[in-house]
């Protein structure tokens, strides 16, 4: 069973503590700093989760979520969306676009593994 | 013979009669019970002052010297009254329907109110008239003394009589002319003793000349045998005086004042003309049916170089008729007392209400209506008025001396009063009749009268010898009997036909190449076009009178009880249930001449004018209706500017509105910004201190470099604080300026190395240094601050492949200039007017900034007393920085 | 107090151009008494044209003077009666605009 995880996130900080997170976690992570080519990148890299940040140069993690969904082959893929805006109005965009699941920045290490892990058994039970 | 002291005493009786029949009328009038008062029969014999003491001891002079001659004075008068239909039903109609005083008033009326020709119509009858009252004081005089003569104790005083006559007679019209003002200016108890003065005069004439025919000659025939044979026995006429005293007698007998007060002001009902039409011609016929009879046998009876002018006291006398002798002098003194009364009266109220009253108005300044009983004023300034010109004729008998000169002044009077005619009859019948042409009209007969009539007449050295012989200054066509050469001429005939002749033509010329003012134009249409309109509009356009103040000045004219049922009843006509009436136009135009029977039209129009606030129609008014329409235009030309103002306001207020909507837009994403700025750093801060706390068996590399992204991410955070914090102390104007001096160079060269230090791309910077070295007086560091900024950005957003940024400098008048081009795409042209306010990033693209920079550097430069823009006209991004060089450097 | 009726000049009805007998007859009265004061003034003006002292033989005496001008004198006044009366007369059962009643 591949635990393959693509994380969008132009902030290398932060990507980088997540890399150290997951991979600890025993998860295979591939990291992508550009919204503009995102949705190409996922479709051929074909991660069993995808880890999405909002603010992303030239293309919005939002429309990136909703190109996801209208694509038959990752219509399915569990999206984990990370914000640092934390506005309601995002989280009922996020959702209404199709959203596995939301998170405000900062968040705790331990909430996003849990909401990996979570994410990847519902994906593979179904 | 009567001694002299029962004539007194009989004269005092006749006087108490008078006042009793004087006094009843009034009583009887004030409680409506007068029908027969306002008969025509009364009006007829009011019309009979005519006859003064002229005709009654004069006309026999005058048949004595002149034979016929004398009834050319009753003739003229004869056919204006039974021409009445033509010219004084008008001028009754005229005086009713405008409340007319008196000539002057009828005058001033006509031509548009004016004052001035009431005053030069006033003036020409005081001068006329005085002489005329004179007269009539010699007549009485004369007679008294016919009485003293015979008296045997003989104490008579002829100046001490005359003084006491005037006396008596001033007393006598004071008591009855100015017991009240009534409204209408009608005097019923003065009317109904004239009347009976006028019976007494006809009564005692007849009663000589009977005598005379029947008692002395003998019966019609003889009598007629009699003036065949007498000296005047031929037919011997002056036909010039004929035709010309026919005339004048007509005219005088319209346009004397007493004549005007009894025919005109004091008619009840303009109906009585078409009896007194036939029944005054009547009474004139009777008045000189026995005059040359009287004459004649006079003539015949009296010594040589009797007076011929007192044979009707004087044949009776002789014959031992001394009843009929006292009847005779009653008639004189009552033809006397009568005309002196009337026409004193008459021309107080001219003189009063033109003269007078308009000088105490305009002293006063204030207006009518403030203060002041102005009803005492008037009947104070009447009384004195008739005190004043009893005392002219007075004083004018004293002069002349009496005698021959005197008689003749009766004629003469006429000519000067006869000089209203042009006027009045131009008045009444020409539209285009002006009042500088009555005015010149009134001026040429005047002068032309006083120098070619009055002055060589009234004897004495009025007018010197050598004028009358040769002309003035030796011009002989200037003669004043012999104007313009025309010699021969009887001097009564030659001044009538200059002086009427010139006046008319004068009226003419001038009417004709004048304009008059609308309320001239206004009158002439009321008066010539009297029976279209007798009560139509005059121009009061009664808008904001306050009712009130119109009765307070009322009371004061009028009395308060009449004043208050006047207006009692103005009220219930209107309808109105209260005591005041509403100011129309109607009741201000009867107000007015309610007020006009008492201080006569012009005054009266003036005061309600002060209250009203002068709507009547004036040239200045039509002006201001000019103005008014000018304003208008004005008015809505500032509307239109107005309305463009607005139209600016609203395309402002939209565009302010944009900003804000934009702004608010702005504030909702830069609130996102600023929470995402802040939360980044954060998570990598919370995210690396949870990995090195909960991970065990960190490499101490590992551990040193997740310390050091805390440490940066910190750093990062307290950056963005310090960007709050600057700008809210900026803009807030709390901000401490640390001036110093230095070289612009220097600090762009801090500002540059500042900027591209760590830049990850590479950016050119074109300088002109020799440009840049200018000494500058400002707070360098935050100078530096907005060259750093301007700097940064160009780094950050210049999109061209080969990125530059051109600094120019150049100093104008004082004022730095700083401009930094780059070479790419710039700023979109909506965004510009965006780029300084705060919060703004002008693109998606994040940049690291939390879009705090330029509205900072704005700030900054504002506080340094220059500025900061976006240059227009660049293809690339263009900032301009200006500060003043100086060191008058405004420090906050 | 004002006597006469408030017409507005705009509402005076204009007399009318035909009427009845009556008026008719009024009308020829009061031209024949218009005319009166032009006739008396020629009356009285006859006088000039006689001829006075001096100027023939057989001057006028005064009395026949006295009884020509007091005739037509007394004429003129019996005319202008005639025609006063007869004009109320006509005029009171008439509409013709005169002095109107009051």
């Amino acid at each position: 069973m591949s635990r393959r995880v693509m994380l969008v996130e132009d902030e290398p900080n932060i990507t980088e503590a997540i890399r150290f997170l997951l991979i600890r976690d025993g998860w295979e992570v591939e990291t992508h700093a550009d919204g503009t080519d995102a949705v190409e990148v996922i479709s051929s890299a074909k991660p069993d989760l995808v880890i999405l940040d909002v603010m992303l140069p030239g293309k919005s993690g939002m429309e990136i979520l909703t190109d996801l969904r209208a694509r038959d082959d990752l219509k399915g893929l569990p999206v984990l969306m990370l914000t640092a805006r934390g506005q309601s109005r995002d989280r009922d965009m996020a959702e209404k676009a199709g959203v596995s699941r939301f998170m405000t920045k900062p968040f705790s290490n331990s909430e996003v593994l849990t909401a990996v892990r979570d994410l990847h058994a519902q994906a593979t039970q179904t | 013979m009567a001694s002299l002291n029962v004539l007194v005493l009989v004269c005092l009786g006749y006087v108490a009669l008078l006042f009793l029949v004087a006094f009843a009328a009034d009583r009887l009038a004030a409680t409506g019970r007068s029908t027969w008062l306002r008969s025509p029969l009364v009006y007829t014999l009011s019309l009979s002052i005519y006859c003064t003491a002229w005709t009654f001891y004069g006309a026999v002079g005058y048949a004595a010297r002149s034979g016929l001659e004398f009834v050319t004075i009753y003739v003229g008068p004869t056919l204006v009254m039974i021409g009445w239909w033509w010219g004084l039903r008008k001028l009754v109609r005229v005086g009713r329907s405008q409340r007319v005083t008196s000539i002057a008033d009828l005058i001033s009326s006509r031509y548009g109110k004016s004052n001035t020709l009431a005053i030069c119509v006033t003036i020409l009858a005081v001068i006329s008239v005085t002489p005329y009252i004179a007269l009539q004081l010699q007549s009485i005089t004369l007679s008294f003394s016919i009485f003293a003569e015979a008296d045997p104790n003989n104490s008579y005083n002829e100046i001490a009589s005359v003084f006491w006559v005037a006396a008596g007679l001033a007393v006598f019209a004071i008591l009855f002319g100015t017991r009240n003002l009534d409204a209408n200016e009608r005097h019923h108890g003065v009317v109904t003793a004239v009347a009976i003065e006028a019976v007494v005069k006809l009564v005692a004439l007849l009663a000589v000349g009977i005598f005379v025919v029947w008692g002395v000659a003998g019966g019609v025939g003889q009598t007629m045998a009699r003036i065949d044979a007498s000296e005047i026995g031929q037919w011997n006429i002056d036909r010039g005086r004929w035709a010309t005293i026919t005339f004048l007698a007509a005219a005088a007998f319209v346009c004397l004042p007493r004549m005007f007060q009894v025919m005109v002001v004091e008619n009840d009902d303009e109906r009585h003309l078409r009896t007194a039409a036939w029944a005054f011609p009547l009474y004139l016929l009777l008045m000189s049916l026995f005059v040359v009879p009287i004459a004649v046998v006079g003539l015949d009876l009296m010594p040589e170089g009797a007076n011929p002018d007192l044979f009707v006291l004087t044949v009776p006398l002789s014959q031992g008729q001394q009843g009929l002798a006292m009847l005779s002098f009653l008639g004189g003194f009552s033809s006397a007392t009568s005309m002196v009364i009337v026409a004193a009266m008459a021309l107080s109220t001219m003189v009063s209400n033109h003269i007078v009253m308009p000088i105490w108005l305009s002293s006063r300044g204030t207006g009518a209506s403030v203060s002041g009983d102005v009803r005492s004023i008037v009947l104070l300034s009447r009384r004195v008025s008739i005190a004043a010109i009893m005392a002219l004729g007075y004083f004018y008998y004293r002069l002349s001396g009496g005698g021959a000169a005197l008689a003749a002044i009766g004629l003469i009077a006429f000519a000067g009063i006869a000089q209203i005619l042009p006027a009045l009859v131009g008045g009444l019948f020409w539209r285009g009749a002006t009042r500088t042409g009555a005015l010149a009209g009134l001026t040429v007969g005047f002068v032309l009268w006083l120098y070619t009539l009055l002055l060589p007449g009234i004897g004495g050295e009025a007018m010197p010898a050598n004028v009358m012989a040769s002309g003035p200054f030796g011009l002989s066509w200037l003669r004043p009997q012999a104007l313009f050469g025309i010699d021969g001429l009887d001097p009564m005939v030659h001044s009538v036909m200059w002086s009427l002749s010139l006046n008319a033509a004068a009226f003419c010329v001038v009417s004709l190449f004048g304009f008059p003012s609308p309320i001239e134009r206004l009158q002439a249409a009321q008066f010539v076009n009297v029976f279209e309109h007798s009560a139509g509009p005059r121009g009061w356009v009664g808008s904001v009178a306050q009712s009130e103040d119109l009765m307070i000045m009322s009371q004061r004219i009028l009395g308060a009880r009449e004043a208050q049922v006047f207006f009692h009843a103005e009220a219930q006509r209107q309808g109105a249930r209260g005591y005041l009436p509403e100011p129309t136009p109607k009741f201000l135009e009867r107000l007015e001449r309610e007020l006009a029977g008492s201080v006569g039209a012009a005054t009266a129009h003036a005061m309600i004018g002060q209250i009203v606030g002068g709507s009547s129609v004036s040239v200045e008014d039509l002006l201001a209706v000019a103005d008014e329409s000018a304003q208008l235009l004005e008015y809505s030309s500032r509307l239109e500017a107005k309305s463009d103002e607005l139209g600016r306001t609203a395309h402002q207020l939209r565009e302010a509105n944009e900003k804000l909507t934009q702004i608010s837009l702005q504030k909702d994403n830069f609130l996102s910004q600023v929470s995402h700025e802040l939360r980044t750093p954060m998570t990598s801060i919370r995210a690396f201190s949870e990995i090195l706390r909960d991970t065990e068996g960190l490499e101490p590399e590992e551990q040193t470099r997740y310390a050091t992204i805390i440490h940066d991410e910190a750093l990062r955070l307290t950056r963005l604080l310090d960007d709050l914090l600057d700008l809210s102390v900026l803009e807030n104007g709390q901000v401490n300026l640390n001036m110093g001096e230095g070289l612009l160079t220097e600090v762009l060269d801090r500002a540059v190395s500042t900027a591209m230090t760590g830049a990850s791309r590479d950016m050119r910077i074109l300088r002109h240094v020799s440009d840049e070295r200018i000494p500058v007086h400002s707070d360098l560091d935050r100078l530096t601050q907005v060259f750093i900024n301007l700097i940064a950005n160009a780094r950050k957003y210049c999109d061209a492949n080969t990125p530059e940024l051109s600094i120019r400098v150049h100093e104008v008048g004082g004022k730095v200039v700083v401009d930094m081009v780059d070479n790419g795409s710039g700023i979109p042209r909506d965004s510009r007017k965006l780029v300084f306010e705060k919060f703004a990033r002008v693109s998606a693209e994040r940049a690291g900034g939390a879009g705090l920079g330029l509205a900072i550097c704005r700030e900054i430069m504002q506080r340094l007393g220059g500025d900061i823009t976006y240059l227009n006209g660049h293809q690339g991004a263009a900032f301009r920085v200006s500060f003043p060089s100086g060191y008058q450097l405004a420090a906050q | 107090m004002s006597a006469e009726p408030d017409n507005d000049p705009s509402q005076v009805p204009h007399p009318p151009v035909f009427l009845e007998r009556q008026g008719y007859r009024r009308r020829r009265l009061m031209d024949a008494a218009r005319v009166l004061p032009l006739i008396g003034a020629g009356l009285f003006a006859v006088p000039l044209l006689w001829p006075g002292v001096g100027e023939t033989e057989a001057p006028y005496s005064l009395s026949s003077a006295i009884i020509y001008i007091f005739g037509v004198w007394a004429g003129l006044i019996i005319l202008a009666a005639v025609f006063g009366y007869g004009a109320r007369r006509l005029g009171r059962s008439s509409d013709v605009p005169g002095p109107e009643p009051r």
